[in-house]
């Protein structure tokens, strides 16, 4: 117990000294996996817990990036109305998708969260009257939340999305250690028992969809006020693929795993860009390498790793399961 | 005489022209401790899986203490009082003993939808997961995931998840496949001790096991009941005898 205080500590004392000690493009990566890594852990409520992995997740973050770019560019809508309109667009789009893609499971399930997500995207694409096109949505205000202080500059701002990346993180930490979070675990594992049990799976299901969505929206509000430009690239379907493979990478079923899987990404894309064009190859063999030595992702090799170094004297170890890709389920 | 917990009415199920229940008509009354015997195919299983809700009717209706149950889905079932096991072990395999028991006791609380308390913080929850897993022996190993167990304790855990609904009808679908003797003297014995007031349907090969438990038997075959009454009569027809227990064994 202390030493869990103890680490907690540590992680805010280093979360509040980082935009004093490092450079500020250091700064910026870390914010980039703040925002992935908060879209990736929504992703992760359903690819991981509750078994359901979507491969098209980006269109609630898209979706949100693009009502705040939207109403912020062409409406003068105030960012703090804006923002929460954005997390309430991508929830309502999630609410309307999750009807269709919760009646199926497995990789129909993923199928149709896919063409949903290329759909949306097309959308984005096309309807250039609204969306801007391939030219995207540029000049979107800063994150002006009429707080006393101004986020024009760049330490308040990572402040900032720092609190509401941290409160959002509470949440799902709650949520996935609630009744509710078990029950996604026990669908996961076996929906037949579960309805048997006396739960009614499908709404369980639908409601982790929503949540999901509204969380990832909520990352895609921040990512439009941060990044002060949203464009279809954002919501096309590499994106969702890109946080597939950040919950796949930090660990699918692990709350901060997929934070950890976000940074991988983000440093190596942007750190690794800068020597070859041929950053994907490294991605690709870091990712090939994490599939066959830590198929449980990093954080569930290292989870493996600390109980192995703890001994395991009361709990034996983890028997088969888990070893299965994800996307098969 | 006690009321009558369950009843069907031409109860069939049809996959395509295979008639896998075909026009049973059961009833069995509150407290009763009814065995459902028959060779392999003769819809024993599927009889279960239209009772608790898991496959629906072809046709025929199904009553629990008087209510049409016919058309609802089988969590409706659960919360009007049916718990159910399964021959082929159905348990949370990557969860803990506890989370499985846990999740079988939110499962008729409205707590199960709350999404911000700790599953363990529901302290009447864990009571009762708690209570039923020392009865089981399992407490010790609440901690160990499932397939740490051995196949005997996790039989066990089976019931456990079916009995934390409090269920009035519980269906036990060979709760002692595959284990040794000793162990299913055990689960044979907790059957034996279950509540009086709980109705029991239960699908045994064990003839030896049903027998003990039971008071009444239905046999089935071909998807119909073919004999019914208590264990002597049904021990002594001959048409039973037959085919099923094998002509000259008794």
């Amino acid at each position: 117990m202390g030493l869990r205080w103890v680490g907690w500590a540590l992680g805010a004392a280093v979360a509040l000294a980082l935009p004093q000690v490092l450079p500020l493009y250091f700064t910026h990566l870390v914010l980039l996996t703040m925002i992935y890594g908060l879209s990736a852990m929504s992703l992760d409520l359903l690819a991981g817990y509750t078994g359901l992995t979507s491969f098209g997740h980006a269109a609630y973050f898209g979706a949100a990036a693009y009502t705040v770019g939207i109403l912020t560019t062409q409406h003068r809508v105030p960012p703090a109305l804006a923002f929460p309109a954005g997390v309430a667009a991508a929830a309502a789009l999630a609410a309307v998708y999750g009807l269709l893609a919760t009646r199926a499971v497995g990789v129909y399930f993923l199928i149709i969260t896919l063409a949903l997500g290329m759909g949306t995207w097309g959308l984005a694409y096309r309807w250039s009257s609204v969306t801007g096109g391939d030219n995207g949505l540029p000049g979107i205000p800063p994150l002006e939340l009429g707080l006393p202080w101004s986020t024009a500059d760049p330490k308040h701002l990572y402040y900032l999305i720092l609190v509401i990346f941290c409160l959002a993180t509470f949440l799902l930490y709650r949520l996935v250690r609630s009744p509710f979070g078990l029950s996604l675990r026990g669908i996961r594992e076996s929906e037949g028992r579960m309805r048997m049990l006396g739960y009614n799976t499908w709404l369980h299901r639908y409601v982790a969809f929503v949540v999901a969505g509204t969380f990832a929206g909520l990352a895609g509000s921040l990512y439009a006020f941060y990044n002060r430009f949203v464009s279809p690239p954002d919501l096309h379907i590499a994106a969702s693929a890109e946080a597939v493979l950040m919950v796949i990478l930090g660990g699918a079923g692990t709350l901060f795993g997929p934070l950890v899987g976000a940074g991988i990404v983000v440093f190596l894309r942007n750190l690794v860009s800068a020597y070859t064009h041929r950053w994907m190859l490294i991605l690709g063999v870091v990712f090939v390498l994490t599939v066959m030595y830590a198929p449980q992702g990093v954080a569930g090799g290292a989870r493996a790793l600390w109980a192995r170094w703890r001994g395991r004297a009361v709990t034996p170890p983890v028997a088969g399961p888990g070893k299965e890709p994800v996307a098969e389920r | 005489m006690s009321a009558v917990c369950l009843r069907t009415e031409k109860l069939r199920k049809h996959y395509g022209g295979l008639r896998a229940v075909d026009g049973v008509d059961l009833e069995v009354r509150q407290g009763e401790r009814r065995a459902i015997i028959g060779p392999n195919g003769a819809g024993k299983t599927t009889l279960f899986h239209l009772l608790s809700g898991e496959v629906p009717a072809t046709s025929g209706r199904i009553f629990l203490f008087g209510q049409d149950i016919t058309r609802l889905p089988s969590y409706r079932r659960t919360a009007l009082g049916i718990g159910r096991t399964y021959q082929v072990t159905n348990l949370f395999p990557r969860l803990t003993v506890l989370e499985n028991a846990l999740l079988a006791t939110f499962g008729l609380r409205r707590e199960k939808y709350d999404p911000f308390r700790a599953a363990w913080q529901h302290r009447q929850a864990l009571e009762d997961a708690r209570r039923l897993l020392e009865e089981f022996g399992l407490w010790e190993k609440r901690d160990w995931p499932i397939g740490s167990l051995s196949y005997g304790e996790q039989r066990q855990l089976e019931i456990v998840l079916a009995l934390a609904g409090r269920p009035r009808l519980l269906l036990l679908d060979e709760p002692t496949a595959g284990l040794s003797p000793a162990e299913t003297q055990v689960v044979t014995r907790l059957v034996a001790g279950l509540d009086p007031q709980i109705t029991v349907l239960l699908i045994e090969h064990d003839m030896d096991v049903a027998f003990q438990v039971a008071q009444r038997v239905t046999v089935l075959h071909f998807g119909r009941v073919l004999a019914e009454g208590t264990v002597d009569e049904v021990r002594g027809n001959p048409e039973v005898q037959a085919i099923y227990l094998g002509v000259g064994e008794l």
